[in-house]
């Protein structure tokens, strides 16, 4: 057998963004001796990304705020198919969380009376987003990172060990949960730097990895996101849920190529940033959806009204959901009237003298500045969509994060799927990262906490474990490069699954997998194990492969447009879909020819919305998203 | 779009050794230096060791040195370039070199723990809290800190001198012992923890001799020196040096913390 | 050891055994040493030109007009300017020029000025000399010890600039009379003294210490609005503290340049009325 360094653990976390670190703070305060292991240094994970704020009904601003309406804001965006105890869940302890980070240092904006501002954002009802510029995630990392720290140095005070109770692998690689019998016993690693395995033996382990957009080309996700919690949780035999909802952010940068994909904060448009067309045409107008038309303004006057008085005027389509924004750009890009590079122009610049551009805006004005040379305080922005967010994920029981079908392990944050339905609000997902990361982490410390055996890791699945890691080394003749195979698999999920999808490109898309599964099993690699990308790459892949494949088999099978999943070829959104979600479960023995489906769907219902939740809609409003039977008397 | 062959000179190797190699790429408009290194790993090496994490100038992963110069390779365009001139890029020089551009920058971490954290006002529970936006701007500046490192990579008092890793936190904390002597709510002198004391004795504030090259290398334009490292100085100079303000304490028999 | 040899010291800085392979110590492409340069050699000339007039104890009254350099003249054996700033504090065993007794606290202020340290640590100790450009010292201390430990008395210059910088204000006052005592006149040099003293407040305004005393230390602006108006305003003049510095150097320079050309009698003061 190998030689591999096992250690013991109570918990172990993978991922270190904001569900991570939430999640092993949860379980160190309780008691577990927690590990964290990311694939990036400690602080860099995607979530520094977040730019708008983190959604928490605290009322600062608008004081009728409250916990349903941001629940009602939630289902809604999701169009209702979002797991309405999640939501529930969710909005309710939004504000708690949030109040938390104040406590261990975090500075959000304030408002004169001294509390945490709060701005609009698409899909909100009243300005709910706490914020700092438009850095919040960087604000939100920062200040657990350093809460981790903080307990790092109580535990080297009582221990003299900074690390007795809560330790960070940075730049480590989990590719296997392993398992003992049906349950959790720990985590396969490696560590970049030296290509060192090792194992963490525990009972519990927190997926929180974040999503799966390096799968596609245009995407506004780093290198990280490829999908690993996804496919780890399916190699574990836990299914993952709704796979085929993929956001698009409207507004990402087009232009230069190498940038493009990256993120222009949706709080460019809640600031006053406009929508238009080549023509000058405020095209968002033209978009408002049925469901919609009584909650947005109908011509611009009104919606310049808005920002100064917003009980008297109904918002701007331009703060409609992502997914109806970004379809709208896409249709306008399509009928000829975009901009040069293929986006259309977002002005801020009309709106907002420079000064305040500059100081609501720093990181967009300096993005801009520094990669496009554009002024955004003087001309518009060249946006289109990018890839974003995935609302599938891993199924998870609401109260306590756990994955379903294989105790210990748990999953929180993106790599989560049913709280956001079928589309994110924009600020939900920071919001989302805490308060299921700490559930998370709280029930993962419980179970670790559990009398009786501790589960054992066999040396037969280390082995195999490892023997599967070192495989590119040994692809010998014929070898593919990781490189070329991850930019194939990108083109075909962003031409053939992308932001608009019609049945024969999804086929051929499952078949373009098929050949690149094929392929992929031959990928080799040069040099040797320390810090090397293209090992490191050819290893993601498997991961990138096996969730991609999730989002085309589900995204063909869900025969409607609804949030994050449009079809060309059934553009209208069915209520008999609404009480219906598609699990993606592992082909169980995992077949020996790569070439072979990985992936079988089930179709669930999903569990009624509780009749309190649904008194807070109208019934108008309900006949337009739930199926017949659903309806309350 | 305009596309050209560009001459670049990068390090290879690791701790054993190593040197620069050359590289013809080609490049293409508006594209920035990281994009170089990805087109290389993509073709001629693709075991080139490199970290980059969001590549939009967030994350601070992708330090390195440009030119002789420490920067960020995914903000560093490469129009700012001669299309005649060699580009050398090499990894950070003021820390250990795991593999190619790839450095062991764990001393920052080492340092981040060495800071004691915000301590919580007694009394004040969550959701209570209270400040006016004057009184968070100065640490909320510092809180832009990407953590690229940049400034402890450039700062000559480590980058030169290896044996003073021991006793110098470096700009980047420093600067986040000024943020947590400026937040309006911490309460670490209520602990009995005095931040100045501590900047000057613990974290070698003393090193520093202001010559401001963490300012100009600094991604994100923080103003680390004037209002970071020197406002600390000076705040060290009060309990120490400044003969009215221990005059002052001693009539009015203040706690030295009272503003 | 009786040879005196000593064994090579083993490389360290970038040169160390754990750093990257790199036999430059620094792979910069641009002019980096330019800034040095300038300011060795804009801060040698003033040292130079200074040091001379400083200890020359002459030619420097024309009235109404007294050098900066000697203002205000503390002993015995200063020249008589009527009305002008004679202060005999010292007495009449002081034998040398005058200068150098008011000299040592405008000079200690500027030596112990953030500005200035910056300056010359870069361009005479080469400590660094740029940044990411290696220092040629084997040691470093920085300001821990002794003698540099006292840069932190920075506090006690800005003190003592401020009176300074108040004497120098009432001598450009003194520059309203023409050479007979007359009040109401002015001539080319009052407008160099005007300038001289505008830039002589504003550095030394824009101290750092002045903004830290201001309202920099405090730690809830918002209890103290004034003081937070009077930080704000002395951070935006201590953004140009650089400027600030090399302008009034060059102005003080002037000043004591014009008070000496016209003390020699090579040319005479243009009066404008």
């Amino acid at each position: 057998m190998a030689q591999v360094d096992r250690q013991q653990w109570d918990v172990v976390v993978v991922g270190a963004g904001g569900a991570g670190l939430r999640a092993a703070i949860e379980a160190r305060e309780r008691g577990a001796r927690t590990a964290v292991v990311c694939k990036s240094l400690f602080g860099k994970a995607h979530t520094v990304m977040a730019e708008g704020g983190i959604a928490a009904s605290m009322g600062n601003v608008n004081g009728h705020d409250n916990w349903q309406v941001h629940f009602r804001d939630t289902m809604r965006g999701g169009k209702f198919l979002g797991q309405w105890r999640m939501a529930e869940l969710h909005a309710r302890e939004a504000p708690d969380r949030v109040w938390e980070l104040e406590t261990w240092g975090a500075l959000f904006d304030r408002t004169p009376d001294g509390r945490i501002s709060q701005r609009n954002f698409g899909g909100h009802e009243y300005p709910r987003l706490a914020h700092v510029g438009d850095r919040t995630g960087l604000e939100l990392i920062r200040t657990l990172q350093q809460k981790a720290t903080a307990l790092q140095q109580e535990d080297f005070a009582a221990y003299g060990d900074h690390e007795a109770r809560l330790k960070v692998f940075q730049e480590c690689t989990v590719t296997r949960v392993l398992k003992d019998g049906g349950r959790v016993a720990g985590a396969f690693c490696y560590e970049r730097e030296s290509g060192r395995f090792f194992v963490l033996e525990a009972p519990a382990v927190v997926l929180a990895t974040g999503g799966i957009g390096k799968s596609f080309k245009t995407t506004s996700n780093s290198w990280e996101y490829t999908g690993d919690g996804h496919a780890l949780a399916l190699l574990a035999g836990a299914p993952l849920l709704n796979m085929e909802f993929v956001q698009f952010h409207p507004t990402g940068m087009v232009w230069p190529p190498s940038v493009k994909g990256i993120l222009v904060t949706e709080s460019v448009r809640g600031d006053g940033g406009v929508l238009r067309n080549s023509d000058g045409r405020r095209f968002m107008f033209d978009y408002v959806p049925d469901v919609f038309k009584d909650k947005y303004a109908q011509t611009e006057d009104e919606a310049d009204r808005w920002y100064e008085d917003p009980d008297g005027n109904r918002r701007p389509p331009e703060l409609l959901p992502r997914d109806e924004v970004a379809r709208a750009i896409n249709a306008e890009v399509k009928a000829g009237r975009g901009s040069p590079h293929g986006g259309v122009y977002l002005d801020v610049s009309t709106r907002m003298s420079p000064e305040r551009v500059k100081r609501r805006l720093p990181s967009m004005y300096h993005q801009f500045k520094e990669l496009a040379d554009v002024d955004i305080t003087a001309e518009p922005m060249e946006v289109g969509p990018t890839c974003h967010y995935v609302m599938g994920g891993v199924a998870v029981d609401s109260e306590t994060a756990a994955a379903e079908g294989v105790p210990g392990l748990f999953a929180a944050g993106e790599v989560a799927g049913g709280m956001h339905g079928s589309n994110r609000l924009g600020g939900n997902s920071l919001s989302d990262l805490l308060v299921f990361g700490r559930r998370a982490g709280l029930h993962a410390a419980a179970l670790a906490a559990a009398p009786g055996p501790r589960p054992r890791v066999s040396p037969e699945q280390v082995d195999a474990a490892a023997a599967e890691a070192l495989a590119p080394f040994h692809a010998g003749e014929g070898a593919e490069n990781p490189y070329t195979l991850h930019q194939e698999l990108q083109n075909a999920m962003n031409d053939l699954v992308g932001i608009i999808r019609r049945e024969d490109e999804m086929a051929e898309a499952l078949r373009r997998l098929a050949s690149l599964r094929e392929r992929a099993a031959r990928a080799g690699v040069e040099g040797h194990r320390q810090f090397n990308p293209g090992w490191h790459l050819a290893l993601d892949l498997r991961n990138m492969l096996l969730v991609s494949e999730c989002v085309a088999r589900a995204a063909l099978e869900r025969t409607e447009s609804r949030g994050g999943h449009t079809r060309e070829d059934c553009p209208a959104m069915e209520r008999a879909w609404r009480p219906v979600n598609l699990l993606c479960r592992p082909v169980e023995p995992p077949p020996a020819d790569p070439a072979a489906d990985r992936i079988r769907l089930e179709r669930v219902r999903t569990e009624p919305i509780r009749p309190d939740l649904l008194a807070l809609f109208e019934k108008e409003e309900l006949v337009k998203y739930l199926a017949e039977e659903e309806l309350p008397a | 779009m305009t596309t050209y062959d560009a001459r670049f000179r990068i390090w290879r190797g690791d701790a054993d050794g190593g040197g620069l190699r050359d590289f013809t790429v080609e490049v293409h408009d508006g594209e920035v230096v990281l994009d170089i290194v990805h087109r290389l790993q993509a073709t001629e090496a693709p075991d080139l060791a490199v970290r980059w994490n969001c590549k939009a100038g967030k994350c601070g992963s992708c330090s390195a040195e440009v030119n002789g110069r420490p920067r960020l390779m995914c903000m560093t365009r490469m129009s700012v370039f001669d299309r005649a001139e060699t580009v050398t890029i090499t990894p950070l020089r003021a820390f250990p070199v795991v593999r190619d551009l790839v450095t062991d920058v764990s001393f920052n971490y080492r340092k981040a723990r060495e800071v004691p954290a915000f301590v919580p006002p007694e009394g004040v529970g969550p959701g209570e809290y209270r400040m006016q936006q004057v009184d968070v701007d100065r640490s909320q500046e510092f809180r832009k800190c990407i953590e690229c490192f940049l400034c402890q990579d450039t700062c000559h008092v480590v980058r030169d001198h290896e044996e003073n890793k021991e006793a110098f936190a470096g700009p980047r904390f420093l600067m986040r012992v000024a943020e947590l002597d400026m937040h309006p709510l911490d309460a670490a002198a209520a602990s009995g923890l005095d931040r100045r004391r501590a900047a000057q004795e613990e974290h070698g504030l003393g090193y520093c001799n202001i010559t401001k090259c963490c300012t100009e290398v600094c991604p994100e334009g923080i103003r680390i020196t004037d209002n970071a490292l020197i406002p600390l100085k000076e705040r060290a100079a009060d309990r120490k040096y400044d003969p009215l303000v221990w005059l002052g304490n001693r009539i009015l028999r203040r706690r030295p913390d009272a503003p | 050891m009786a040879t005196g040899t000593r064994p090579p010291r083993p490389p360290s800085g970038v040169h160390g055994a754990s750093r990257a392979a790199i036999g430059a110590r620094h792979l910069r492409t641009d002019r980096w040493w330019l800034a040095p340069a300038g300011t060795a050699a804009g801060l040698l000339a003033f040292v130079a030109y200074s040091t001379w007039r400083a200890f020359a104890n002459a030619d420097y009254y024309a009235a109404p007009y007294v050098s900066p350099f000697y203002s205000p003249c503390l002993a015995e054996n200063c020249q008589e300017m009527r009305g002008g700033p004679n202060l005999d504090l010292v007495g009449s065993w002081w034998g040398l020029s005058p200068a150098l007794l008011i000299l040592v606290f405008p000079l200690g202020f500027r030596l112990t000025c953030y500005y200035y340290r910056k300056a010359y640590y870069r361009s005479f100790w080469a400590s660094p000399p740029a940044c990411a450009v290696a220092e040629p010292h084997s040691r470093y201390t920085g300001e821990t010890r002794f003698p540099l430990v006292l840069q932190n008395l920075h506090r006690y210059f800005f003190y003592a600039a401020v009176p300074v910088a108040a004497v120098l204000t009432y001598d450009t006052v003194l520059t309203f009379r023409d050479a007979d005592y007359a009040w109401g006149h002015m001539g080319a040099g009052t407008l160099l003294f005007l300038l001289n003293a505008a830039l002589i407040w504003a550095y030394t305004l824009s101290c750092h210490s002045c903004r830290h005393i201001m309202g920099g230390r405090l730690r809830h602006f918002s209890r103290h609005p004034v003081r937070y108006r009077l930080w704000g305003w002395v951070s935006r003049l201590n953004a140009r503290h650089m400027q600030l510095a090399w302008a009034s150097l060059v102005s003080v320079a002037a000043c004591d340049l014009y008070v000496y050309l016209l003390a020699t009698g090579a040319f005479t003061d243009p009066r404008i009325f």
